[in-house]
């Protein structure tokens, strides 16, 4: 006769096969059911605590959504202004090149009015990682036009759609800065599925990883849904972003050990 | 050697652990300095040419919250760009020093000296109710001095420190004594983000809270420093105020014009003396207004239309009369031009 296997009897230490990471802290995450920064954060910390480096790194914040990110990392961090990150990012690890040093930026952070501190980090070559969440849109202050957001977007303050002869083209940074000699390994990636976070998770170790070589920087673009500002159910924003946001930003590496992915 | 370069040496033997600028004139001798004087080799001090004022004001902060001794410098167009990296500096309680090598202004300006960014340096300068300490050097001398003084300031007090200066300092030759090498930090202190150690709670640098109850209690914590400040390191120095019947206020190179015609004026039997604020926040309202009772007018002498000198007349509170001779677009005034000026203005 089979003994009566309970739920208390399977929750035990050798049977399980995944937990949350101690690099995460308890507090309750204050981003939209459905959102990827979530599964950004977490994948950022399994990385961090498997690769035992809990005392050996440094984020960097941004001004958006992921503002309050040190609420939920077990690290040191510190937040930056508005599209500062890669500047205090680069004098935190001119200070202490031993220490793994990253930041965490949107769209609007790193590509609008942070461009010039994104641009040249990149271009001296800074030995940090820098995660890049695209979602096309500033999410925090309520839903308006990002440089991301693409032709035709609606947003708050494209209540049209973007129209490129008014507000220009959507701003691809991650082709732009792998076009730069400094970049060591430019990617862009996904959450939206178990496949593109695994996928992630491995490109954000890769970004770590490099920080040990000291050849320059990597930057890894997270194309992520916002929701609440899509206005959309969270399954609906994974297929629109699919459909929509991936013939403009496709995920992939694009660069790789400092050359282009396809070129000689 | 050059004002500016004093503070460029000055940096390096006071045991920084960084400068970040970016070049303008007239104080571009300072980067230049430093990079020619190859402090990596020295102490191992990191210097780096930012993108921008913008940018070099962020890495500061990047520093300095890792509790380290962070230097940069500018001069007024490039010191108002560093006014948002300035705010979230005090907001986020960081020690640091900044040197401003003031050049006349509105807007692009001149290139030539002036001290027309006292209301931008000791009311705050950027958003929000914070303070720099703000020195007032008057020679190349204090110019090194002010360095050193300016990082154990900023330390004691987790706070920016302006070393507020003009061109005409940061271009001056003079004899300077500089101080034997300081080694620089080994332990630093217990909130910087260093790398969270299993024996600690993790570090946080921010200048964010969005609960209303809790950013009234820490606008409140920064007032009581800066009241701290204000009881406990008011500096300033005083020249022939004993008998003194006129009153010259004046800081930095209008102060070492005004010592000259104070003995002008005494030649010509008119007894002047000086007040020269060395901490323009803290201002050292308290001798000022001790004064007030003694003498008949005061006189403030600023290379601006009149900034400091609301200071002066808040500290009297009109006890006598106080105003304002000032010189602006780059103009030094000359010890005459001074003299006359009390003559105008009080013995009619």
């Amino acid at each position: 006769m089979a003994e009566n296997t309970g739920i208390k009897d399977v929750v035990r230490d050798e049977n399980l096969v995944y937990k949350k990471t101690s690099v995460l802290t308890d507090k309750v995450m204050h981003y939209c059911p459905g959102c990827g920064h979530g599964t950004a954060h977490r994948l950022i910390a399994e990385v961090i605590e498997e690769m035992e480096i809990q005392s050996g790194t440094i984020g960097v914040t941004p001004v958006g959504c992921a503002v309050l990110m040190y609420n939920y990392l077990d690290i040191d961090m510190q937040e930056a202004a508005h599209g500062r990150a890669p500047a205090v990012a680069t004098a935190i690890k001119r200070l202490m090149p031993d220490k793994y040093v990253f930041t965490y930026q949107g769209d609007g952070d790193l590509a609008a009015i942070g461009t010039a501190e994104t641009i040249h980090a990149c271009n001296r070559g800074e030995n940090i990682a820098i995660f890049f969440i695209n979602n096309g849109i500033y999410g925090m202050t309520g839903g308006q036009m990002a440089p991301t957001t693409l032709l035709g977007m609606k947003s708050s303050t494209s209540p049209y759609g973007r129209d490129v002869h008014m507000m220009g083209n959507p701003l691809k940074m991650t082709e732009l800065v792998a076009q730069l000699p400094g970049t060591w390994y430019v990617t862009r990636q996904a959450v939206h599925t178990p496949a593109s976070v695994r996928k992630a998770k491995k490109a954000i170790r890769q970004a770590f990883e490099n920080q040990k070589l000291k050849k320059g920087l990597s930057l890894v673009e997270i194309v992520s849904n916002c929701n609440s500002g899509w206005k959309m159910s969270p399954v609906d924003s994974n297929k629109w972003m699919a459909e929509n946001m991936f013939p403009f930003y496709p995920p992939g590496d694009i660069k790789l050990e400092g050359k282009l992915v396809g070129k000689e | 050697m050059k004002g500016n370069e004093a503070i460029a040496e000055a940096a390096i033997r006071a045991g920084a652990d960084a400068y970040f600028g970016y070049p303008i004139t007239p104080q571009s001798e300072i980067l230049e300095y430093l990079m020619a004087e190859k402090p990596h080799e020295r102490t191992g001090m990191v210097v780096l040419q930012a993108e921008s004022e913008i940018a070099a004001i962020n890495m500061v902060y990047g520093g300095a919250a890792c509790g380290r001794k962070v230097i940069t410098s500018s001069s007024s167009p490039g010191i108002s760009l560093k006014q948002e990296g300035l705010s979230y500096i005090a907001g986020s309680e960081l020690p640091c020093v900044v040197v401003n090598v003031v050049r006349g202004g509105p807007g692009l300006g001149t290139i030539q000296p002036a001290q027309s960014d006292y209301f931008q340096a000791v009311k705050g300068g950027g958003h929000g109710d914070y303070r720099l300490i703000v020195l007032a050097p008057q020679s190349v001398q204090e110019m090194a001095d002010f360095v050193d003084l300016g990082f154990e300031l900023a330390f004691r007090y987790r706070n920016p420190v302006m070393i507020l200066t003009d061109g005409a300092l940061g271009q001056m030759m003079e004899k300077v004594w500089l101080q034997e090498q300081k080694p620089r930090m080994t332990i630093f202190p217990d909130w910087a983000t260093t790398g969270k150690t299993p024996d600690r709670e993790r570090n946080v640098i921010t200048s964010l809270d969005l609960d209303s109850a809790e950013q009234e209690k820490f606008n409140l914590k920064l007032q009581n420093k800066y009241r701290k400040l204000e009881a406990e390191e008011v500096r300033f120095e005083h020249t022939d105020t004993e008998d003194a019947e006129y009153l010259l206020v004046a800081y930095g190179t209008s102060a070492r014009i005004c010592q000259k015609s104070v003995r002008l004026a005494r030649d010509k039997g008119i007894k002047a003396g000086l007040l020269r604020p060395v901490t323009l926040f803290p201002f050292p309202k308290k001798p000022l207004k001790e004064l007030a009772a003694k003498v008949k007018g005061i006189l403030a002498v600023e290379m601006s239309t009149g900034q400091m000198v609301e200071d002066v007349r808040l500290a009297v509170e009109g006890k006598v009369q106080v105003e304002h001779y000032g010189r602006m677009g780059g103009i030094i005034p000359t010890p005459e031009e001074i003299v006359d000026a009390i003559g105008k203005n009080f013995l009619k």
